[in-house]
């Protein structure tokens, strides 16, 4: 009877456990170079595209034609544009424009994706016909198709969330569904069919949280992929419209000019290069640290 | 073998068939009238309803569809409307640049990135190694339009090497051809040498351990025969794979490339025509470079049977 310990006691001893597993993922995660690097050049990049419009006095739409094509300096750290907009808090705003489309399309992609993905995996007959859909869909390069659903939405800030939901979530749907194909397999699941459990029960309750980490990392890259796509969708004329400051339509207006002002191309390139190398370092850590196998087969 | 071919080649049907479903939606999302959205503000309802006849979008989908799919089959993907000649035609004069600029990339990313993981991998966590890594982590970062204006503003600009627009064909002469094409194919061909160095070592890195290559080291084999004979062979299969599938992405990539460095391939004809809402030309181009691409894939599918025997004998 002394073995036997009280609910309270059982609790407690759950909290712990899970208190130590919490802790040791944190630290796990401050000794992974890549994550920590990654995360902290995003938290700079996100930071500043929220607080860094309070820090300049001017507006990214503001024309000023005496002041066209300046060289950086002075009251304009980044310079002016052909127009003679103040080119950092147009950088900036680009931040915000790319980061809202990065993040919106990787959250829809993950829950379409994640539903597509368990239920195709779990039933084999909506299994064929998802995944020939997805097979078609994965035939056409990403940039293409969205390319050519953008040409027949027209350029809008929505049609772009909407044009690379549809080029990504198909791999997204394949990764959760290689992931639930593993776990279904296993033995508890085995175990809950047998006592009854209803296959929805099973679905959300048992496997979805088993298949996080693979989609975590994957929304993580389709962030990024997202924010290049974006801006070469813009930077041809096929993505966010014309005044609105993205980063794609900066290189584009920097083009024009690119033998007069090398900051209209400089600065907005270096903001989506970091921001994509940032996602990228913080993906590739997450990896490392969500899947065992790869940690193993590093040491 | 032959069983094999076969039912790889069945298993295209209903991808080819996704494709050409996706492809002929495309014009049907446009939010209106397709005929009123080609034809543009300024058009009259007559000369509307004119091209709704001539494009047959007064018939049920169902009946479109069929009737536009019988003449893709046959290889006619309609008529561009402002440039007055067949899709296909205007597709494959557009063609010539953009393959010579994907074949130039895909050349120079084989030729740097394989070295280059093979050493990452025979000297894994030294600083070569790392370094390696770091700077393949930064090039699939930089998207390949970024790096072709970066290029333009360092080489083009400032250093006056190499021509920085422009296009010229083989006739040209082919120092000419090359001068033109060596800055948009190494905007292009780096994120594909990053993917496929980074291929090249984690691959080499899974066989360098096999118990075949101790096996092979403890009979006094060389260690450069090791490496390249004993280990990249065992470890073609994926990087083969990557190139394959990243084809198309390169294909894709070039077209924006071509954008940049005004070279006029697909990817202009592509852009002039989504300006134009020319969708008869985006259909068509965008149908012919998915087939392509699963055309290719296949291919390279069928090459594993030829490289590995496991493939083509094991799974049954």
């Amino acid at each position: 009877m002394q073995n036997v310990m009280t609910e309270e006691q059982l609790n407690v001893l759950k909290s712990d456990m899970k208190k130590k597993h919490r802790n040791l993922l944190v630290k796990r995660f401050l000794s992974n170079k890549l994550a920590l690097s990654g995360s902290i050049i995003m938290i700079v990049i996100i930071l500043l595209a929220i607080i860094a419009p309070f820090f300049t006095s001017f507006t990214p739409y503001e024309l000023d034609a005496m002041k066209r094509l300046k060289a950086p300096g002075g009251e304009h750290f980044f310079g002016t544009d052909n127009y003679g907009r103040d080119l950092f808090s147009r950088v900036v705003h680009g931040a915000r424009v790319s980061l809202m489309i990065g993040f919106a399309v990787a959250i829809i992609t993950s829950i379409l994706g994640m539903i597509i993905g368990l239920y195709s995996a779990y039933f084999k007959k909506l299994d064929g016909v998802l995944m020939r859909i997805s097979d078609g869909l994965m035939a056409f390069p990403a940039i293409l198709l969205a390319i050519a659903i953008m040409a027949s939405l027209g350029p809008r800030l929505e049609n772009v969330i909407i044009a690379l939901t549809i080029v990504f979530t198909p791999s997204v749907a394949r990764t959760v569904r290689s992931a639930v194909l593993v776990v279904k397999e296993q033995t508890y699941v085995e175990a809950l069919r047998a006592q009854g459990a209803s296959s929805s029960r099973i679905i959300w309750l048992n496997i979805a949280p088993n298949v996080l980490s693979p989609l975590i990392v994957q929304a993580t890259f389709i962030f990024a992929d997202s924010i290049i796509i974006e801006a070469a969708l813009s930077f041809l004329g096929a993505g966010i419209p014309a005044p609105d400051p993205s980063w794609g339509n900066l290189l584009y207006d920097g083009k024009t000019v690119i033998f007069n002002a090398w900051w209209m191309t400089l600065f907005p390139g270096i903001a989506i290069m970091l921001t994509v190398f940032g996602l990228n370092l913080f993906g590739d850590g997450l990896r490392d640290l969500l899947d065992p196998h790869n940690n193993k087969a590093k040491k | 073998m032959k069983g094999y071919i076969l039912k790889r080649l069945l298993s295209l049907i209903p991808v080819l068939l996704v494709v050409a479903v996706v492809v002929f939606l495309l014009m049907h999302i446009t939010p209106g009238d397709p005929a009123a959205v080609i034809l543009g503000p300024e058009a009259s309802p007559e000369e509307v309803a004119e091209l709704r006849e001539e494009l047959g979008l007064n018939k049920p989908p169902i009946e479109q569809f069929i009737s536009w799919f019988g003449n893709v089959l046959q290889g006619d993907f309609g008529t561009s409307i402002f440039m007055k000649q067949p899709v296909s035609q205007a597709f494959f004069e557009h063609l010539g640049p953009t393959l010579s600029l994907a074949i130039m990339a895909q050349v120079l990313a084989i030729v740097v990135a394989i070295p280059l993981g093979v050493l990452a991998a025979k000297f894994r966590g030294s600083i070569l190694d790392q370094t390696f890594m770091g700077i393949s982590l930064l090039g699939i970062s930089v998207p390949s339009f970024l790096l072709g204006l970066f290029l333009i503003l360092l080489i083009g600009v400032e250093l006056k090497w190499l021509p920085v627009a422009g296009y010229k064909p083989i006739d040209a002469g082919l120092v000419n051809h090359i001068k033109y094409l060596i800055l948009p194919a190494i905007a292009l061909g780096s994120m594909q040498a990053a993917l496929i160095a980074r291929m090249t070592r984690s691959s080499m890195l899974d066989v360098l351990n096999a118990n075949y290559i101790k096996t092979a080291r403890s009979k006094g084999v060389k260690e450069t025969i090791i490496v390249i004979k004993h280990t990249l062979r065992n470890a073609f299969i994926p990087i083969l794979t990557i190139i394959g599938q990243t084809f198309g992405t390169l294909v894709a990539g070039a077209a924006v490339v071509e954008t940049v460095f005004n070279i006029p391939g697909i990817g202009q004809l592509i852009i002039n025509s989504v300006e134009r809402r020319d969708f008869a030309v985006i259909q068509g181009s965008v149908m012919l470079i998915a087939v392509s691409y699963v055309l290719i894939n296949l291919v390279i599918d069928l090459l594993y049977g030829v490289i590995d025997p496991r493939v083509r004998l094991g799974r049954k």
